[in-house]
């Protein structure tokens, strides 16, 4: 009996070092996503500007630009997935790996040949375990994403874009990554981020867009804007997604907490039913021994 | 008299908004200045300087390795790589 009695005590007493550790990473997540807000917020003036640059100069009938050119019949296609590092976050790497999986399964039955790029450990993971090819991966700082990381995807990205199919070139690259809508909800996404769909939605009532002046020409100024869009789309990309990671791993650790807590309540009802037992069964025997030598 | 509504932008933050009276910029072709009423211009800037005269106070100079600009009725927007502002000159 007292043997049940220890086994009792040391499951309450994991289980409650256990809720210490998803408290504290409760509170570390949540006072990091504030943060991470603030980041993808800082990004947004940036992205807002180049993609109105983006779409001037796209809607422009004349220039003809790698690109922006659409492939009627796509051979190739470069998918970018955007997963954490590390686990204790819920769903979330799971639900964008699904995502993934469901455009690369979409996109192998239109016959295109899929190239995944992945970023985050989850991803390799994913991929290493199932012995797949892949043909980037980035990882170490989902949770903190730097500017330069995204330059380097976007490079890889444009320079693989670049490149003619008959080399090994792609025609299409999707980006697959966590939109963050609010803290209860994050929402896993698929992007095609080239060839351009011109045009974003917003300025349907901005209506047209002015005729600019080019300097030196189209051609240069879309040559150049147009790795920084990738670039720019990438990096707030990420740092959606790093927003996106730290608000379900907050949740993933409440969750935690509060079964952790419901574990304590019925280890500890057990413990005493076993303690309980355990001195009836001693005032049983004292009384039956007591008994025996009065009689 | 009509100023310029400049907002000058770097990857991950804002640099500097406000109403300026000129702007001057370095591209590929050469130095561009900016007055109010310029036609909508849209140029890729060099490694240079970007010089900024504000409404009020002296003006501004920001080294920039990169980035455009676009101009449209007076609203200049500045997207630089990397802006470091120094208040001078």
């Amino acid at each position: 009996m007292g043997a049940q009695i220890r086994v009792y005590r040391q499951k309450i007493a994991s289980t409650s070092s256990m809720k210490k550790i998803f408290k504290a990473m409760e509170l570390i997540a949540t006072s990091r996503v504030g943060k991470a807000r603030v980041r993808a917020q800082g990004a947004t003036p940036y992205a807002e500007a180049i993609t109105r640059a983006v779409s001037a100069v796209a809607s422009h009938q004349e220039v003809e630009h790698v690109l922006t050119d659409q492939v009627t019949e796509p051979k190739r296609a470069a998918v970018l997935i955007m997963t954490s590092d590390r686990g204790l976050a819920g769903a979330y790497s799971v639900n964008a790996l699904k995502h993934s999986e469901s455009l690369v399964a979409r996109l192998q039955g239109q016959g295109v040949e899929v190239r995944p790029y992945l970023y985050g450990r989850k991803a390799k993971a994913f991929y290493d375990f199932r012995s797949r090819e892949y043909d980037g991966v980035w990882t170490g700082s989902t949770e903190s994403p730097d500017s330069d990381q995204a330059r380097d995807i976007a490079q890889k990205l444009v320079d693989r874009f670049v490149q003619p199919v008959d080399e090994g070139g792609v025609d299409e690259l999707y980006l697959v990554y966590t939109q963050f809508k609010s803290m209860m909800t994050q929402e896993p996404t698929v992007r095609r981020l080239l060839p351009l769909s011109v045009v974003e939605d917003e300025d349907s009532e901005a209506g047209q867009l002015p005729l600019y002046e080019f300097e030196p020409s189209a051609e240069e100024v879309l040559d150049a804007l147009l790795p920084r869009y990738i670039e720019s789309r990438i990096f707030t990309a990420t740092l959606e997604a790093s927003a996106s990671e730290l608000a379900s791993r907050q949740k993933a650790m409440k969750s935690a907490a509060d079964n952790a807590d419901e574990l304590i309540r019925e280890y500890t009802l057990l413990r005493n039913n076993a303690r309980q037992a355990e001195i009836t069964q001693e005032l049983t025997e004292l009384i039956a021994g007591a008994d025996a030598l009065a009689s | 008299m009509a100023v310029l509504d400049v907002q000058v932008v770097a990857t991950d933050h804002a640099v500097w908004t406000g109403e300026a009276k000129s702007i001057r910029g370095r591209t590929k072709e050469g130095d561009i200045g900016i007055l109010p009423g310029h036609t909508p211009v849209l140029a890729v800037l060099v490694e240079g300087e970007l010089v900024i005269e504000p409404v009020e106070g002296p003006a501004l100079t920001a080294t920039v390795s990169g980035g455009f600009f676009s101009v449209d009725s007076d609203k200049v927007t500045v997207v630089a790589d990397d802006a470091d502002l120094t208040n001078g000159t």
